[in-house]
């Protein structure tokens, strides 16, 4: 098993590797050449020497390329065209802005999603397993937007619950950050507890199939306790790899919500950024944003392997 | 079973797939017939900003005084119009490279099969950012963009539905009676591999759909004067907060079509897994 997780370590760290790589690619793939392309066409042969010489666009693009990964990794990365700020300084606070929305979604929709998923696995067929089924439906095909402006429309407006603007500041207390974070926490969550909800159903559905829920069944067990105890526990894993899997997405889909209830994180940063073609700023946003993504994926996977019986034994 | 079900192409249409089959058919039409049907012109004030709905302009005026509802009709052209260019370009580009790498098989098959995990490793939305970040959101980069980043998905399915095809006796008895790989391709397994292509294109459609949106959304999709529904609901987003629904008018545009679709991509889906066992 341990060869099974180191495996897994490497192959992450490979695919960072790559998938930094890309996103530098995909800034050189451009017909012309990066300083032309922020200059636009304001840009004069003077100006765009000096761009050119700026940026470094002199040297070889594979060592510019080491030069960027090593200084990301130490944390440097560069300073920003738009406004000439250290980049790390601009997202940090912003990176840290997102990570609370991200985790107080995953704090409110992981529990919510497998309780309720179980729920409807027990009453299998009932009313309630319809519903939850419609419901799924309803919130995977609606776009992030269309949620977040019926709540604004009908929670924020209407009622006057909560503000329709979720602009925290640096020296909001916690307790401030949740409230003013609640709706944009609120549409992540209706976002993704209906994907968990019906993977976590449909794992513990095919368990329930097997032979030993059978026995269980035949024992006189309640309902609950075979779904608890017996069937849950080798649920888990696709559980696990489906609640990874949705935290995942809440990263990328984070981005969609900031921007509709103005909150200060990376994602609002990055649409800003792209518009006004601060590519430094991008990248950075990018790699923190993918790298977040396939370490979520990896930690997925190897929850998977460790949660499996079959393979905690050494063969 | 009720005998007196609805039936199209001798298959049986539940509930949701004549509904989904009628969305989209609405969607299709207001798209195709755009001019003929929108009581205004979409780029033209036709009255003050903001007016309130009335009996000529049924969803009243938006940020500079053009008709919503006949902006939501042309905007149904260029959403709709454009992620069916987009998804039949990644299919194109997903369906040969996938059957390429299954009628080739091995070094082609290991190239573009580790270059397309790559590409599904990093998030599409980021990913795309990174792009637009230097490429700018012209129609043509969109187009390009989405498409490359979305054919990584369609050489997925195309290729595994053609290894499933190609070691089958038939393209076997082909392979020996001396055809060359391009009837292999277009006679035997294009035909039989049209079922689950079929499917997958509406799913494809629908995230290519969604993606325009909330691009345009974000304001680096489709850029003005071109008006499409993503960003309608970004034009219009600001008056919510004067209790106004305009941005949810887009927007419930955007989820009907989404809903729509997927009702009959599972109709689809259904019919296929009863008639060969096996879903795609």
């Amino acid at each position: 098993m341990l060869k099974l997780v180191v495996h897994r370590l490497g192959l992450g760290v490979l695919t960072l590797f790559a998938a930094s790589a890309l996103i530098f690619v995909g800034t050189e793939i451009l017909p012309g050449d990066l300083a032309s392309a922020i200059l636009q066409n304001s840009a004069t042969p003077e100006s765009l020497a000096k761009l050119r010489l700026d940026l470094g666009l002199d040297r070889p693009a594979i060592l510019r390329f080491f030069d960027w990964l090593f200084g990301a990794l130490r944390g440097d990365f560069g300073h920003s065209l738009a406004n000439g700020r250290d980049v790390l300084e601009e997202i940090a606070p912003r990176f840290a802005n997102t990570m609370f929305l991200a985790a107080y979604a995953a704090i409110v929709a992981v529990p919510l999603a497998v309780g309720l998923g179980l729920l409807a696995a027990i009453r299998q067929g009932g009313v309630f397993d319809r519903l939850i089924n419609l419901f799924t439906l309803m919130t995977i095909s609606v776009p992030e937007y269309f949620l977040a402006y019926l709540l604004i429309k009908f929670v924020a407006v209407d009622l006057g619950w909560f503000p329709s603007l979720a602009n925290v500041s640096p020296d909001s207390s916690f307790a401030d950050r949740l409230y003013y974070a609640f709706l944009p926490m609120l549409t992540l969550v209706l976002v993704i507890v209906a994907h968990m909800m019906r993977m976590t159903r449909a794992s513990v559905l095919s368990v329930m199939a097997s032979p030993y829920i059978e026995m269980a069944i035949l024992k006189g067990l309640t309902k609950s306790r075979i779904v608890v105890r017996h069937a849950l526990p080798n649920a888990l894993a696709p559980i696990i790899a489906v609640v990874a899997l949705n935290l995942a997405y809440l990263i990328v889909g984070v981005v969609v919500v900031e921007t509709v209830f103005v909150y200060p994180g990376l994602g609002q940063l990055m649409v800003d950024e792209v518009s006004k073609h601060d590519v430094p700023v991008v990248q950075a946003c990018g790699l923190i944003f993918a790298a977040t993504f396939i370490l979520l994926n990896m930690t997925a996977d190897i929850l998977a392997i460790l949660s499996n019986p079959r393979l905690r034994q050494p063969r | 079973m009720k005998k007196n079900a609805m039936r199209l192409f001798g298959y049986k249409v539940s509930i949701p797939a004549q509904i989904g089959i009628a969305v989209v058919a609405i969607n299709l039409l207001v798209a195709l017939l755009a001019p003929l049907i929108a009581p205004f012109d979409q780029a033209t004030p036709v009255g003050d900003a903001w007016a309130d709905p009335d009996a000529q302009h049924w969803l009243g005026l938006d940020n500079v005084g053009r008709d919503i509802l006949s902006r939501l009709i042309y905007g149904a052209r260029m959403s709709i119009g454009l992620s069916l260019i987009i998804t039949a370009l990644s299919f194109a580009i997903g369906v040969i490279a996938g059957f390429a790498a299954s009628v080739a098989g091995g070094w082609v098959d290991q190239a573009l099969s580790r270059l397309v995990d790559l590409l599904l490793w990093m998030p599409t939305l980021i990913f795309a950012f990174v792009v637009l970040s230097v490429l700018g959101s012209a129609l043509p980069v969109l187009i390009v963009t989405i498409a490359v980043l979305d054919s990584t998905k369609v050489f997925r399915l195309a290729r595994s539905v053609a290894m499933n095809i190609v070691s089958l006796e038939f393209v076997e008895a082909a392979r020996l009676r001396g055809e060359g790989w391009w009837w292999i391709v277009t006679r035997e397994i294009l035909p039989n591999a049209v079922p689950p292509l079929t499917a997958e294109f509406g799913l494809r459609f629908c995230f290519t759909f969604l993606f325009i949106a909330a691009l345009s959304f974000l304001g680096l999709g489709v850029q003005p004067p071109d008006a499409d529904w993503g960003s309608m609901v970004k034009d219009y987003r600001d008056m919510i907060n004067f209790g106004s629904a305009a941005p949810l008018y887009p927007a419930a545009a955007i989820a009907t079509l989404t809903i729509g679709v997927n009702f009959v991509v599972d109709w689809m889906l259904s019919i296929h897994s009863r008639g060969q066992g096996e879903g795609a």
